[in-house]
């Protein structure tokens, strides 16, 4: 062997060394900031981690566009929702007055709110839009609880680093990490437009993340849990959106 | 074997015959086929993406409660929206979302290799931008004439590009490659809420949307005629010289000979 091929040799050597060492310290520095998603795995994985680890570095405290009174849309698009179940029907034969969101896992204090609980609770309006991934939008009014002052009633435990969310359509389930899930924005919604949500679009409570697209505003919410982890819910890629083949984070 | 009508004609320098020319630099060659794979994902997975809702509106919202700017004339693969046809497409947006994102990846990493390593490089300078000399309605015209004509290229374009081949380069390069990756990012709710310029400046969402379908409609023009002109210019050897970077030179010297 000459010198020249086994200096080449060596050098490829400690590069090819150094990258993959540098490869699993940055895969351990970003697991640990939280910049990893949960549906990282398989072969869009490294694309969905560039794109959450970005935004997470660039948008932890951003807020959504708000727009002017005038702005609210005539003609929202509730979009289709699955037939409702024999129990949600009861909960709407009853006006909704036995909805409960229980709220359990990682805190202190596990809660079982009713609507007049959670509007008992500081709440704030916001005029933001939903955008669909399909393409379509609309903006309106939300008026709600955010989840952050749910959170606070709770206390919420230091390993706590995602929230789950659960509909009362048990096929409908999301989580976001805790930059969503403490963001002044994300608001356990139950009143549009100065009136009650109506039911085609969400109510009687309605998960609204407006950084992200619609499918992460999960309608019919009836539980919250909070977890350091998501590996034991569902097939553990987050959310029913990576089982159904859509990202877990829906920023985009 | 020399014939010698064409003698006269030699240049007293000339390359050598049949000689191969450095044509790409290595940099232009990965990063043109790097390009290549992510704007095929990208093309296949926003057609996808598209067809779950193929109207178009302008402004901030648009739903299908509101009147489109215009409609494709395809059926959609939602039932929610009214096209006018009987049937409804399967819906592919779960893969095409993840691929649309990462290919875009991609090519916004490749494209910033290649702008700064051009850079360096004085690529852009040389290869790219129009010579003063060029800068003109006139230059324009003579390459078009050429161009009907059929005539073949002359040497100097053996080893570098016409005109109109710079100034359509330049375009791509400088206008519809980052209006397209801006038009992206301004349908990003996550990103425009860091960035809100990057969607009020177009008109909101669904104007940025639509700006995005056009700019990607421009592109595929693009594709088409720089594919066409490749295949005009000779398949095999523009192919050769994009992946080996060299391309054999037919200079009136090689002529003679074959």
């Amino acid at each position: 062997m000459n010198p020249i091929s086994r200096r080449k040799l060596i050098t490829t050597g400690l590069a090819a060394g150094a990258g993959v060492a540098g490869l699993s310290v940055a895969a351990r520095v970003a697991e640990h900031y939280g910049l990893i998603p949960p549906d990282h795995g398989g072969i869009y994985g490294p694309g969905e981690t560039l794109t959450y680890a970005a935004q997470r570095l660039l948008t932890t405290h951003s807020l959504a566009r708000e727009f002017p009174r005038g702005m609210i849309s005539k003609t929202p698009f509730a979009n289709e929702t699955p037939p409702a179940n024999d129990s949600f029907k009861r909960h709407q034969a009853s006006g909704f007055s036995d909805w409960r969101l229980v709220v359990d896992g990682m805190v202190a204090r596990p809660a079982s709110l009713s609507l007049s609980d959670l509007k008992s609770l500081p709440f704030r309006s916001q005029i933001t839009e939903v955008a669909c991934e399909e393409g379509w939008s609309y903006i309106a009014e939300w008026i709600g609880t955010p989840l952050i002052e749910v959170m606070n009633t709770v206390e919420l435990l230091p390993q706590a680093r995602y929230v789950a969310y659960f509909s009362i359509d048990t096929n409908w389930w999301e989580s976001i990490d805790m930059a969503d899930a403490l963001h002044p924005q994300t608001l356990l919604t139950w009143g549009m437009n100065d009136g009650d949500l109506p039911v085609s679009f969400g109510g009687p409570l309605r998960m609204r993340v407006p950084r992200q697209l619609g499918y992460k505003s999960v309608k019919y919410v009836t539980r919250l849990t909070v977890t350091d982890t998501l590996k034991h819910f569902g097939k553990g890629l987050g959310s029913a959106s990576p089982e159904g083949g859509y990202a877990w984070y829906a920023g985009i | 074997m020399t014939p010698v009508c064409y003698a006269a004609r030699v240049p007293a320098a000339g390359p050598l015959p049949n000689s191969e020319t450095p044509r790409h630099a290595a940099v232009v060659r990965v990063t043109h086929w790097l390009t290549v794979i992510s704007f095929f994902a990208l093309l296949i997975s926003g057609a996808e993406i598209v067809i779950s809702h193929p109207r178009f509106y302008w402004g901030e919202v648009g739903n299908v409660r509101t009147t489109p700017l215009f409609t494709l004339p395809i059926p959609a693969s939602r039932d929610t929206v009214p096209t006018g046809y009987g049937n409804v497409l399967p819906d592919q947006n779960g893969w095409s979302r993840y691929l649309h994102f990462q290919a875009a990846w991609l090519v916004v990493v490749t494209g910033l290799v290649y702008a700064i390593s051009s850079l360096w490089s004085g690529h852009f300078r040389k290869d790219l931008f129009p010579a003063p000399a060029d800068r003109k309605w006139r230059a324009f015209r003579e390459v078009m004439a050429k161009y009907l004509r059929r005539a073949p290229p002359d040497e100097a374009e053996a080893h570098s590009y016409n005109v109109i081949q710079r100034t359509a380069y330049v375009i791509v390069v400088f206008v519809l490659f980052p209006l397209v990756i801006w038009t992206g990012l301004a349908m990003s709710p996550a990103f425009v809420s860091a960035v809100p310029a990057a969607v009020t400046l177009l008109g909101g969402r669904q104007s940025a949307r639509t700006l995005h379908f056009f700019v990607s409609v421009f592109l595929v023009l693009f594709l088409v005629v720089h594919v066409g002109m490749v295949v005009l210019a000779g398949f095999r050897n523009r192919m050769r010289a994009m992946i080996t970077g060299r391309a054999v030179v037919a200079t009136e010297r090689t002529l003679e000979r074959t």
